[in-house]
């Protein structure tokens, strides 16, 4: 066994290097295309360029208050996103014909895109935050609420069947066998969510001009400072990765026992 | 010894688009306390639902299942059932010692009780160790002895085991056989102990009841006079033994004969 763990690891060392490799190519392909004068510098400046204005902007107070600021709105959109689906994801699975009753409607709402809500954002509530956290909400509670759905559809009836022969109750059932069957499915809806909440939260800020990263990309845009404008582009794209990279590993650490992380071990 | 489990009248019909289905037609045994009763009968003859109507998962169309007196109307306190998917009845998110702990937590029972109740019982099915473990990280054998030490620590009256062996390979079975027997005998506990295999049927049970084809009655109740220490070796070579097999075997294909003019349709 330990054998096959190092030859995994081994792999996952090989892995890493040509990834690595891949965007070190990537980066100097940046450099290299517009110095050579294949595309026009004023539109797309060099891969070192776009690293010192980073590195300016990792310096400025300001771009720490818009990073806190888009954040705030991904966070909380998030959270209510995410209770708000547990939440109705639950109720929908356990109250009978409710189910039925919801699936067609939530067939219809789930495909409009949260963008087309802008304008009626705007309407509601202007440039405020209040704007991000509905069209955050609503892009996200849907991949919550449908992953929960699934998740619970899943629960085995041995299983099932198993905890009421040993007398646990509605609620011990939930707890002890819903929920855990239905966590896999709620880790993915999870981690799906975060990434389109961040999308929304940028996408708002760019387009209301609430205060955040979105915002301060668009000041950069009107104001010609093409190299800033990338290197926010760049700091939104870093920020996705992490979200992504915190989100696996809460996972695995949540479903050791699960399939998809346990793999095939036997003792 | 009085009668612990006693079943009358026990009928069972689905009733599922437009179509009535007739599982059990009618049923009366009883099950002396301490007792190990084996039900077996020709596959599709419904031993499964019945021994759901026994446990209260199901509720039977008519007539009564009585534990000690008392009409059971769902999963009773006092009977704790053993599945024959191991795999699925476990729950691969706790560890073994939690499996086993859990129903003891919903019975409201202090933590150093509960303790020694696991502890005891993953030791008498020959599992000490394995309490840290996941369930997943165990052979099949060794899945089906956490599930039914999931069972002892319950201190059941009467333990319902629904074909247990199915589902594992012939050497552990026997293994499996000789536990279940062995804790019996310690234990002194009721067992209801259903199986599509005769030889097993005949091996563990002190009494085997005959179920006749869907829907089911009662064909035969047989008293099995082998001595009460049995072993793999010398009791199935027993000629008694074969007998006794040879009398299910002819009974449960007369009962499958009997259903076939008349009710196959």
């Amino acid at each position: 066994m330990s054998g096959s763990r190092d030859h995994s690891r081994s792999r996952s060392r090989t892995n890493a290097a040509l990834g690595a490799a891949g965007l070190a190519g990537f980066l100097a392909l940046g450099e290299a295309v517009p110095r050579l004068g294949l595309v026009s510098e004023d539109y797309f400046p060099p891969t070192s360029r776009i690293a010192t204005a980073l590195g300016t902007e990792l310096g400025d107070h300001a771009f720490w208050t818009a990073l806190g600021d888009t954040l705030t709105g991904w966070a909380i959109g998030l959270a209510i996103a995410v209770g708000a689906g547990i939440v109705a994801g639950v109720v929908v699975s356990v109250v009978p014909y409710l189910r039925r009753a919801t699936a067609s409607t939530i067939e219809f709402l789930r495909p409009i895109p949260s963008v087309a809500l802008i304008p009626l954002v705007v309407l509601l509530y202007g440039a405020e935050l209040r704007s991000v956290l509905l069209l955050v909400v609503y892009a996200s509670f849907w991949q919550v609420l449908v992953q929960v759905l699934y998740g619970i559809q899943d629960v085995d009836p041995v299983a099932e069947e198993t905890a009421r022969s040993y007398g646990l109750g509605t609620w011990a059932r939930v707890r002890h066998v819903l929920w855990p069957t239905a966590l896999p499915y709620v880790m993915t809806g999870v981690r799906l969510a975060a990434a389109v909440a961040l999308v929304l939260a940028v996408t708002a800020e760019l387009v209301i001009g609430a205060p955040g990263l979105g915002a301060r990309i668009a000041v950069a845009q009107t104001s010609q400072a093409v190299p800033d404008m990338y290197a926010l582009v760049v700091a939104t794209g870093l920020l996705g990765l992490l979200i992504n990279v915190g989100a696996r590993t809460v996972e695995r650490r949540a479903l050791v026992w699960h399939q998809s992380v346990r793999g095939e071990v036997a003792l | 010894m009085h009668a612990l489990l006693e079943i009358s009248g026990l009928r069972k019909a689905y009733e599922g688009s437009g179509r009535r289905t007739e599982a059990i037609r009618d049923l009366t045994f009883s099950v002396d306390a301490g007792e190990l009763v084996c039900l077996v009968g020709p596959s599709g003859c419904g031993k499964t639902t019945l021994l759901k109507c026994v446990g209260g998962l199901l509720a039977p169309t008519g007539g009564d299942v009585l534990l000690d007196g008392r009409r059971v109307g769902g999963p009773p306190p006092g009977m704790a059932f053993v599945f024959q998917e191991y795999g699925r009845s476990l729950f691969p998110w706790m560890r073994v010692g939690e499996n086993v702990e859990l129903p003891l937590r919903q019975k409201k029972l202090s933590k150093p009780r509960r303790r020694e109740l696991v502890s005891d019982a993953l030791e008498s099915v020959g599992l000490a160790d394995a309490a840290k473990a996941y369930p997943w990280q165990l052979s099949g054998g060794m899945q089906q002895r956490v599930a039914i030490a999931r069972a002892l620590a319950y201190e059941p009256e009467v333990l319902l085991m629904d074909e247990p062996f199915a589902a594992v390979d012939a050497q552990t079975r026997a293994d499996l056989e000789d536990l279940v027997r062995g804790l019996w005998q310690q234990r002194g506990i009721t067992i209801l102990f259903v199986t599509h295999d005769i030889d097993e049927a005949v091996y563990l049970g002190e009494r085997v009841l005959i179920l006749s084809a869907s829907p089911t009655v009662v064909q035969e109740q047989l008293k099995i006079d082998l001595p009460g220490e049995r072993d793999q070796l010398h009791t199935r070579a027993a000629p008694r033994f074969t007998e006794l097999r040879t009398h299910v075997y002819e009974q449960i294909q007369a009962a499958k004969r009997e259903a076939r003019p008349g009710g196959a349709g």
